[in-house]
């Protein structure tokens, strides 16, 4: 049976129209602020209408995992803080934080936007690690789009630490030196909701979509990454559309970065 | 020596002394330490002769008894449901509370209402513990079907209704759509969606402007403006 929230999201989408008036694939309003923390070697807040994400980048060095001698360490962690949203509770990540941490690190580490051989200090001695930190602060929908594009922002803002002679970073000496990041993965989900497709939803279209897909785009027009949510099922035909839309929709996002 | 410190509709902050004396009354969002009249919350002074109170800005719903509110049924009981209120506390609907008709011993009460319905309903009861008993028997006290809630800010909602109701009356008029407001904050709507986004959007504009004077005249504009329909400021009519 279908809930009578979802028919009033459905009797919207029949009509072209959302719940603010937006058209489905128009975004909210965007914008990018950088350089939001001091402590931060990176950072930046996101706000997609009413929704806000906050992400810092922390770079030091460390031992290189054994089984990868000749890369850098790259991780990404998000927490979803109860004042964010009355749907968060306190406590150890959610499923939905895992997954959000998860699709954001795929985004940055599939399109090789930081080529992890580039954080090679010594092989299999020393390698500078990055730690993208990504806090919701307010979830009014479409927080996987607002978590890339922060995380992204952070990884931009980012100035390497100085390094002291017991191979340590030093925090006190920044340098103008930024992260090597080769491209710039912005990701869009596409939401779809019985037969239309839309961008960027509101709360109530989340909690009533039947499936969703988040493409990871790099700035030649290319795909990094996917992660398909949801009961409902896709065709290929539909699986071109929506990655047809994030292609499209990215370039516009990429634009707000400003950088 | 007894002086007002300060002036009518001046913003406070907790902590401010607004008035020195014992010749003045503390009331809603204001104490009295010695002879002193103290604010214990944000918002805008009210002075009416000698009673001072603080109208809140901002803030969460404090529970009333004879409050409207709309609510969310969270849980099924023994014997009644847990109505989530969309604030810090919860209430119980009891069973005789909710329905004019009988319900049977044994009766299966998710079947009369099931998790996540949505009830316009009363508080009858409200303890020192803020344990609440809603109601839904009286006027207009239901069940809403299909439509959307809206969250707004608690402290606001007597400016989205309205002197006697002009503003949703208003909002009614322009965009033919119908409203219910809860005290607690929640505001329902239903109707086509093009009128739903244009009382949406009043509402938030409502919120936004509510300390600024001239808002019943600024909201007709608006409203007219957005959907080329005449409309007047009048109270709510019997029934509405």
């Amino acid at each position: 049976m279908m809930s009578e929230q979802k028919q009033h999201v459905l009797k919207y989408l029949a009509k072209n129209i959302r719940f603010d008036g937006r058209k489905p694939l128009d975004y909210r309003d965007v914008t990018v602020e950088y350089g939001i923390s001091k402590s931060a070697e990176g950072s930046a807040r996101v706000r997609i209408g009413g929704t806000e994400v906050i992400a810092g980048v922390k770079i030091s060095i460390e031992k290189p995992y054994p089984d990868t001698p000749d890369k850098g360490n790259l991780m990404v962690n998000a927490e979803l803080r109860p004042m964010a949203s009355p749907k968060f509770e306190s406590g150890p990540p959610s499923d939905q934080g895992i997954e959000l941490a998860r699709v954001v690190d795929r985004g940055i580490r599939e399109s090789e936007c930081i080529d992890v051989h580039d954080l090679v200090i010594k092989e299999g001695e020393l390698v500078w690690s990055v730690s993208i930190d990504i806090v919701a602060v307010n979830d009014e929908g479409n927080l996987f789009d607002a978590a890339g594009l922060a995380a992204l922002a952070a990884l931009l803002d980012a100035r390497m630490p100085g390094k002291n002679e017991f191979n340590k970073a030093d925090y006190d000496k920044r340098t103008d030196e930024k992260l090597p990041l080769k491209t710039r993965p912005v990701p869009i989900t596409v939401f779809k909701i019985g037969a239309t497709f839309l961008v960027d939803p509101l709360s109530d279209e989340e909690e009533n979509f039947d499936a969703r897909l988040t493409v990871a785009c790099k700035d030649d027009g290319s795909l990094a990454a996917l992660q398909k949510g949801g009961e409902g099922s896709l065709t290929i035909d539909e699986i071109d559309h929506m990655v047809g839309i994030a292609l499209e929709r990215s370039a516009w996002l990429r634009e707000k970065l400003g950088r | 020596m007894e002086s007002l410190h300060m002036k009518d509709r001046d913003v406070v902050v907790p902590g401010d002394i607004v008035a020195t004396g014992m010749g003045f009354l503390p009331s809603k969002g204001t104490y009295r330490e010695s002879d002193k009249v103290i604010a214990d919350r944000v918002g805008l002074l009210s002075v009416e002769g000698k009673v001072l109170k603080v109208v809140p800005l901002t803030g969460g719903y404090a529970p009333k008894i004879g409050d409207r509110v709309i609510g969310q049924v969270n849980d099924v009981l023994f014997s009644g449901w847990r109505v989530d209120l969309f604030g810090p506390y919860s209430a119980v609907l009891g069973v005789k509370d909710a329905t004019n008709e009988f319900i049977g011993r044994g009766a299966n009460l998710a079947e009369i209402f099931g998790l996540g319905d949505i009830v316009v309903c009363k508080l009858i009861n409200v303890t020192s513990q803020k344990l609440i008993d809603v109601s839904l028997r009286g006027p207009g006290l239901r069940q809403l079907k299909g439509g959307r809630l809206i969250k707004v800010n608690a402290a606001k909602v007597p400016r989205i209704i309205g002197k006697d109701g002009t503003m949703v009356s208003m909002i009614k008029q322009a965009t033919g759509i119908n409203i219910v407001v809860g005290m607690n904050g929640m505001v329902w709507i239903d109707g086509t969606p093009e009128g739903e986004v244009v009382a949406a959007e009043t509402i938030q504009k409502i919120q936004d402007e509510a300390h600024l004077g001239g808002l019943t005249n600024r909201i007709k504009d608006f409203l007219e403006q957005k959907t080329g329909k005449k409309v007047e400021p009048r109270a709510m009519q019997e029934g509405e």
